[in-house]
């Protein structure tokens, strides 16, 4: 009997008429609203302990899980610039400090040179706070500079994807970042230097038409929304409601185009084997030291 | 023939030289001297309309239901072209169009989105949306063109990849991305032309190579001002401000260093004169080839990577 039976999980509260909820004491689960005490949360890296949901996170978060805490940040000198004049019902640059201070950084990618089990890897990370994690000019700069470093000093590659997509309010511009990265891509192949693509939650649009698809490891987060086209977009197209779990790292796993998904628990530990796998011989004697 | 609405000037002059006609055709009026001077004054204000178009002009231009589509310069340009279908893998999407093509005794390998002339036709077409079969068919092409060193002509004309459920389950995303991967180390030249909407990754998606060029009344961005408006004024009623914001046009384009030229069209648009579109196409295209040719294939590659590496624009700020 669907009319008693709760047929959409977690909140359906209209955006509208969310409250961002301050930091405290409690977290309540963005699925199954579970409620556990915010330490302990953090202590489980994010994750609900009941329904395995994987709350969103930074990318400062993602080098402390993989790295540690022991990286050093590249390429932060780059800055967004509004080249443009682009403005709608905001100007760009109202956007940019708006996004600053709500993300706590620069830009909407960070990348940083770490070490996993002694191996040397380097992680460009998104943060979906800043304007959704869009890919504007300085995501691709980063990206480029990033498979340059790797290029030159023969580190793998990863990318940690979590984005809406190309940043409209560089227009043409944001577009071509997608043939940019991937462009460059392909130096980081002849150079034999691997790439692995993490998909979080959300990965959509440009990103995932571009790099975020051509890892020669591409793999997930649990429950992430993996897309093209946005749900919403497809609705309206097909104008029929899309079935469940579509577009979810679990059916793309089904579909063929991930390797395998990932808990954010058993992530480090993955990355270090795939490293270990994937090791250069000319490093062998070093790492194994 | 169809009038957007700010050609509704051109419109009323068109109505009086066809009059003039009429009365001409009956006898007795010499009206020759009229004729002249209407035909005289059609130019005129269609050269002022045409050289202060909006950005939203321009959209409406691109979209205009006479414009000629991929199949047809294709079929005007070549001495032979042999259309070739499917992907190999799942079926063959009919958004977009490929096969082997001659001109002047070199054989080339087209492919281009393709929208359908009538309804029947734009239904068929799916609207020149590409499902993932389109962009795998077109790379399959590619390969065979690179196999055979045949140059590649990429014709893009399309309101963006389809946004459909089966288009996601087959991929529609790693199909864009390996488009982008596979045509960026390409062993042949790629001449890229906008002959029409350049929307986002569906457009890009057959759209890198060593030479990208738009016609005059196209254009080419990250998304289609309607879904810009809707997105980001969250209403379709922006369509006219997203057109501008998103500054679109072959223009801007090429002011960014984004395309590298644009070919003119003839006065009033590609559809009021498409024989005389189809020979300034097919010359521009010959002439890039043929430059395109000479270089070394390692260098060109590297350029093609250098010149979307210079894409993007940035402050660098260091860190107190």
């Amino acid at each position: 009997m669907s009319w008693f039976k709760r047929l959409r999980e977690g909140i359906t509260t209209k955006t509208k008429q969310k409250k961002e909820i301050p930091e405290g004491v409690w977290y309540k689960c963005k699925k199954c609203s579970n409620t556990i005490t915010s330490k302990d949360h953090i202590a489980n890296l994010y994750i609900c302990p009941e329904c395995n949901y994987h709350d969103r996170i930074t990318p400062d978060d993602y080098f402390n899980i993989i790295f540690d805490g022991r990286y050093t940040e590249l390429f932060a000198d780059l800055h967004s610039k509004d080249f443009l004049n682009f403005t709608d019902v905001k100007s760009y640059p109202e956007r940019i400090i708006a996004a600053k201070q709500k993300a706590g950084r620069m830009t909407a990618m960070e990348v940083a040179h770490g070490k996993v089990n002694r191996l040397d890897l380097v992680i460009a990370a998104m943060d979906f706070k800043f304007i959704g994690g869009s890919m504007g000019s300085v995501m691709g700069e980063k990206i480029a500079l990033a498979i340059d470093y790797c290029v030159e000093h023969k580190i793998p590659l990863m990318i940690i994807s979590k984005s809406g997509g190309a940043r409209m309010m560089e227009a043409a511009f944001s577009l071509m970042q997608m043939a940019k990265t991937s462009a460059r891509l392909t130096r980081l192949a002849k150079a034999g230097v691997p790439y692995f693509s993490f998909m979080t939650d959300p990965t959509t649009g440009g990103v995932t038409a571009s790099f975020a698809m051509l890892g020669d490891i591409n793999f997930a987060e649990p429950g992430a929304l993996i897309g093209f086209a946005g749900p919403r977009v497809i609705k309206e197209t097909i104008k029929k409601d899309l079935p469940e779990g579509f577009q979810t790292s679990e059916f793309l796993l089904d579909h063929g185009f991930l390797d395998f998904i990932v808990d954010r628990q058993n992530l480090k530990e993955r990355i270090g084997d795939l490293l270990h796998l994937f090791r250069m011989k000319d490093k062998a004697e070093v790492s194994e030291a | 023939m169809i009038f957007l609405d700010f050609e509704k000037p051109i419109e009323a002059l068109y109505k009086q030289l066809e009059d003039a006609k009429k009365l001409e055709s009956k006898g007795d009026v010499d009206m020759s001297t009229a004729l002249k001077e209407l035909e005289a004054k059609i130019k005129v204000k269609q050269k002022e309309i045409y050289d202060n178009l909006t950005g939203w002009q321009r959209v409406q231009l691109s979209r205009h239901p006479e414009r000629p589509y991929s199949l047809y310069y294709i079929k005007a340009m070549c001495h032979k072209f042999v259309e070739l279908h499917g992907d190999r893998y799942y079926k063959d999407d009919k958004a977009i169009i490929g096969g082997l093509g001659s001109m002047e005794g070199q054989t080339y390998m087209f492919i281009g989105h393709q929208k359908g002339v009538n309804t029947k036709m734009r239904q068929y077409r799916n609207f020149g949306m590409a499902n993932p079969e389109g962009y795998r068919k077109a790379l399959r092409l590619m390969k065979m063109a690179e196999r055979f060193n045949y140059p590649v002509v990429c014709l893009i004309d399309t309101p963006g990849a389809y946004p459909g459920l089966e288009a996601e389950e087959r991929g529609q995303a790693e199909a864009i991305a390996r488009n982008l991967y596979e045509m960026s180390k390409l062993r042949v030249p790629i001449v890229c032309v906008v002959i029409g909407e350049g929307a986002s990754g569906g457009a890009l998606g057959i759209g890198v190579g060593d030479r990208i060029l738009m016609l005059e009344n196209t254009w080419y961005s990250v998304i289609s001002p309607e879904s810009c408006s809707s997105i980001l004024w969250r209403s379709w009623d922006y369509k006219e401000q997203a057109a501008e914001a998103l500054k679109l046009t072959p223009n801007h384009m090429l002011e960014f260093g984004l395309i590298d030229d644009i070919i003119k069209e003839p006065l009033g648009g590609a559809h009021t004169a498409p024989e005389e579109m189809v020979k300034l196409l097919k010359k521009r295209i010959k002439r890039e080839v043929a430059d395109l040719m000479v270089l070394d294939t390692d260098e060109r590659i590297d350029l093609r990577i250098e010149k979307f590496g210079k894409m993007g624009d940035f402050e660098r700020i260091e860190e107190k």
